[in-house]
């Protein structure tokens, strides 16, 4: 690919993430953080390309620690989120009985 | 004619196709985070799209090593997902800012090796993908050890007081110098892996510096940075390695994280410069913190009479802050917030931006106690309301309510948006002590005529009054 797609695709992709995200509430900030750090843990797949091209035991070791950096960023950071978001319920219909 | 499906699956347009998808799933998944009852549903389609991703990866003709794969991404899971399944809503915070810096570690990783390997291949690459390695180099780097040192004050392992060497500026500028040098020596022609590693040491050293003389109260805005640069480090890897799935997840993330950052940053009316050049946030170097010195007096009361004034109120409001966290009290609170509507007592949350160590910390740890959100309001709906309010109860939060942010202009929090509980007919706060907050600044609200303190534990006063309230 060449060097002005790329830089396109860059500028493209920064306004998407401008727009999508301004829209956020307040009460979402902590989740929104936390799942869009999950998201740059697609660094894994730069791990998983440049293992398959190099050689020698320091570079394979260094890679295999960025794919598990990579891969507890990106599990770690979705079960997180997914556990912050299975908490927000909206208010419950009154009923006498709600015993939990 | 071979086996059409793998060549199929293996076709780089296919690949890029299952990318687009990915995309769109994220920025699906993204667009459904901005509403609470979407929210889950949101993350796990970005979820699905990261999984996407990396499935199509995998196919990708040229990958080897299935084995050394499969030992990361193993090895990563053992880790990740205990971590992500037993940490504390408390500790969130800091739980980001470790899963964090293990992204922008995976940068500077990725990035050292490629630079290896295109040194053993021939010599350094051409300018459009040397560039961005050096660029992930640096900012991975710098990421990584600022999450880390962010994630040991935030965890107590290191002190949450600002550490300040001296000359600090200097020495940033320095080590920034080092690094930056060394980059543009290697992008001029010097081929060298020495170089590339003091980059890497030189980029460390500056994570560390930046991070440690920042104090408590920054903390938030400090780790939404570093989730923005982390984002643009993975942006810059995708430039070297030519792959759009890294530009497009890196970029979206660099640019929320900036948004983020900036909306917090305009909370506290600070700004970014301001706060990675340190100071606030520090004990005694806060002009006009106590610049009289001399005891003031405060009103204390206790929890019955604190009960009385809640049970007959008709709205009460509840102003948490990091100390509700620290004291686990959430789900206390939110008790005597039941109890209290059951005499017919209007109950709401005023969230502060920036209450707690992370935007929306609050939120997190009320919904975890069940509060339901439309009962959280934040600070620009109810600020105007509070002289209607009977009782406000500040639980745990400091700097957030102090009215010299709103009249005292040699304060350094001056022009800070607070919660104006002042305002109400009755304040109880809920403190441990009479120490100052996390900034080291004084509270005048503490002095006011219509401010009762409560001294103790927030979850054994809370659950005090709580008793009594019931007794009532």
């Amino acid at each position: 690919m060449d060097l002005l797609t790329e830089l396109t695709i860059l500028v493209l992709a920064a306004f998407v993430g401008f727009e999508v995200i301004s829209k956020v509430p307040n009460t979402l900030h902590t989740p929104l953080m936390s799942a869009t750090n999950a998201i740059h843990g697609i660094v894994l797949l730069g791990g998983i390309l440049v293992i398959g091209e190099a050689g020698g035991f320091l570079n394979e070791l260094v890679l295999v620690i960025a794919i598990a950096f990579g891969t507890i960023n990106v599990i770690g950071g979705f079960l997180v989120t997914d556990r912050m978001l299975e908490m927000f319920k909206p208010r419950k219909p009154k009923s006498e009985e709600a015993p939990e | 004619m071979t086996l059409p499906l793998a060549s199929v699956l293996q076709d780089p347009d296919f690949i890029n196709v299952a990318y687009i998808v990915a995309f769109v799933l994220f920025i699906l998944g993204i667009r459904l985070l901005t509403h609470p009852s979407t929210a889950r549903r949101g993350n796990i389609v970005a979820a699905v799209g990261m999984a996407i991703a990396v499935a199509a990866t995998l196919l990708t003709e040229d990958v080897g090593d299935y084995g050394l794969i499969a030992l990361g991404i193993a090895l990563g899971t053992v880790i990740g997902v205990p971590a992500a399944r037993q940490v504390k809503m408390t500790a969130m915070p800091q739980m980001v800012a470790l899963f964090n810096g293990v992204g922008g570690g995976a940068v500077a990783l990725i990035s050292w090796a490629e630079y290896r390997e295109a040194l053993h291949l021939g010599g350094n690459p051409e300018l459009e993908t040397l560039i961005p390695i050096l660029f992930a180099a640096i900012i991975g780097s710098v990421s990584f050890w600022g999450s880390n040192i962010a994630f040991g004050k935030l965890q107590g392992i290191l002190p949450g007081k600002p550490i300040q060497l001296p000359g600090q500026q200097f020495l940033n500028l320095g080590v920034l110098l080092v690094a930056l040098v060394s980059a543009v020596l290697i992008a001029s022609g010097t081929e060298s892996e020495g170089l590339f590693i003091a980059i890497l040491v030189a980029a460390a050293l500056l994570g560390n510096m930046m991070v440690l003389p920042i104090g408590g109260a920054d903390m938030p805005v400090v780790i939404s940075l570093l989730n923005a640069l982390t984002g643009l480090s993975a942006a810059a890897a995708g430039m070297a390695l030519d792959n759009t799935a890294l530009i497009v997840g890196g970029m979206i993330v660099g640019a929320s994280g900036t948004i983020l950052t900036n909306l917090m940053a305009k909370a506290m009316n600070r700004s970014i410069p301001n706060i990675v050049a340190g100071g606030f946030g520090g004990g005694g170097t806060a002009p006009g913190a106590t610049e009289d010195g001399e005891e003031k007096p405060v009103r204390s009361t206790d929890a019955l009479s604190v009960a009385t004034q809640l049970s007959y109120a008709d709205r009460v409001v509840v102003a948490p802050g990091y100390g509700m966290a620290v004291a686990q009290a959430q789900h206390t609170v939110r008790e005597l917030g039941d109890e209290l509507e059951k005499r017919g007592v209007e109950v709401e949350y005023a969230i502060h931006p920036v209450a707690g160590r992370m935007p929306g910390h609050m939120n997190v740890l009320l919904a975890e106690a069940d509060v339901p959100y439309e009962a959280l309001k934040e600070m620009d709906e109810i600020n105007p309301s509070f002289p209607e309010v009977d009782v406000t109860l500040v639980i745990g939060a400091n700097d957030v309510t102090n009215p010299a942010a709103r009249e005292n202009e040699g304060s350094p929090i001056y022009g800070m948006p607070i919660l104006d509980v002042d305002k109400s007919e009755q304040v109880v706060v809920l403190k441990r002590s009479m120490n100052t907050g996390f900034a080291g600044i004084d509270n005048p609200l503490f002095y006011n005529e219509n401010t009762a303190l409560l001294f103790g534990d927030a979850k054994a006063s809370v659950g005090e009054v709580l008793s009594a309230v019931k007794e009532l």
